[in-house]
């Protein structure tokens, strides 16, 4: 019914528990080595592979994220400098036409007034002259009327030119001078 | 008759006799049942790490996850923080080591299993010569002979007489004491504990056959039979991480340049 629990199976060598056994000392080497060469060669670099693999994909995701982010940022920047640049032109655009404007207004005006002064020197020239020959037309023709009109009345020829001149510049200065 | 010869011959402790089972087959000392274990853990781990590791998935199913979890302990926790930026070349190795003890280590909770094959020191024997042999192996290559020699002999900042202590106790360590506290640790460990289950277990099951009041303590036996199985399981896991702690510690330090 019970068996006995262990034989008497190389009892002598057995005596002692720290003596290795001879066959059990080639199992132990030969079992290790098997498994050490099986793990090492059909284990071990799958493992490593699927490790490899798993951060690649992390890291690779996270580095692709990290690209994308990175390139929206330089598009940001170069569409913020784009438009800072544009509204830059624009408001230059307008400072130019506004200083454009100013000067063809001070130029118009300029040369308006130029205008309009050599107008006015030209009509106060033609006047001066024209005054001036009707002046001399008037003096002469007066003169002469002046002249034959008192010669009738006084009957005496006053042909001496230098004589009638002076009654006549004469004749002159007093209707200024009644004037 | 078993009762009688119980009650004739009183009850027998576990001895170191009960490590040494025979063999199956005749007097063939390679078919005894340490053996067939040993082989056994060979296919078993073997099977359950290629089954695991075959489709190497980036999302990884449940047996992977499962295999990669054990393999990524050794390889991060103990060969890369040990090691340090070599520690790859020392990954294959240190897993084996670790799959091998802790799987030959539970067989001793394993019902019907139920032997801690670690409990025969010839295994234990094998696995510390192939560390010695690797941390010495990699030192020498590391250093160079007559350096390494050199540093263990008579370590540098230390002054002339003290190595009249010194160099004895270092020599020692480095070629006696590593290997031997390494198998012995394990072996010491798993042989104990493996005595202390028979002596609950096979103490219960005797006085379950000895009068009405012995039979109702036997239950007590048995429950501390079960407690100090739960307990073996804890000692099982941590023995099979310290040997492969060390064996990473040592390689570190044979890989080191300085002392």
């Amino acid at each position: 019914m019970f068996q006995p629990r262990y034989s008497n199976w190389a009892a002598g060598e057995a005596a002692n528990p720290l003596i290795p056994h001879t066959a059990e000392l080639i199992v132990g080497f030969v079992a290790f080595s098997l498994l050490f060469l099986v793990l090492r060669a059909k284990v071990v670099p799958l493992f490593e592979k699927a490790f490899a693999e798993r951060t690649d994909a992390i890291a690779g995701g996270i580095e692709r994220a990290e690209k994308a982010q990175r390139e929206a940022e330089i598009a940001l920047q170069k569409y913020t400098s784009q438009l800072k640049d544009a509204q830059g032109e624009a408001q230059k655009i307008r400072e130019d036409a506004r200083v454009q404007g100013a000067a063809i207004i001070e130029d118009l005006r300029t040369k308006a007034t130029e205008e309009a002064t050599r107008i006015s020197a030209a009509a106060t020239a033609a006047i001066e002259a024209e005054r001036q020959q009707a002046i001399t037309s008037l003096r002469n023709e007066v003169g002469a009327l002046a002249t034959e009109l008192a010669g009738k009345i006084v009957g005496e020829a006053l042909d001496d030119q230098v004589r009638q001149s002076r009654i006549v510049d004469r004749f002159i200065a007093d209707l200024e001078k009644s004037k | 008759m078993g009762v009688q010869l119980a009650a004739e011959e009183g009850f027998k402790p576990p001895s170191t006799a009960d490590f040494n089972l025979p063999p199956v087959f005749g007097d063939n000392p390679f078919t005894t049942k340490p053996v067939f274990l040993v082989f056994f853990s060979v296919i078993l781990i073997s099977t359950f790490f290629i089954v695991s590791a075959r489709k190497a998935l980036i999302v990884p199913s449940k047996l992977q996850f499962a295999g990669e979890s054990i393999y990524g302990f050794v390889r991060n926790d103990l060969a890369r923080d040990v090691i340090g930026h070599e520690f790859m070349r020392f990954v294959p190795y240190l897993f084996t080591l670790f799959t091998f003890i802790l799987t030959n280590n539970l067989f001793g909770i394993i019902p019907f299993l139920q032997f801690p094959t670690m409990s025969r020191v010839s295994f234990p024997y094998v696995l510390a010569i192939f560390t010695f042999v690797i941390f010495h192996y990699v030192a020498i290559k590391h250093k160079g002979l007559m350096p390494y020699l050199k540093e263990i002999m008579f370590m540098p900042g230390v002054p002339k007489p003290v190595y009249i202590l010194l160099t004895p106790i270092e020599v020692a360590t480095y070629f006696i004491v590593r290997p031997l506290t390494l198998s012995l640790r394990l072996f010491a460990n798993m042989f104990a504990g493996h005595l202390l289950l028979l002596v609950f277990i096979l103490g219960g099951e005797h006085l379950l056959q000895g009068v009405i009041g012995l039979k109702l303590v036997s239950p007590f036996a048995f429950a501390f039979g079960i407690g100090l199985t739960f307990f073996e399981f804890m000692v099982q896991c941590l023995q099979a991480y310290i040997f492969t702690l060390l064996t990473a510690l040592y390689i570190a330090g044979a890989l080191a340049d300085e002392h």
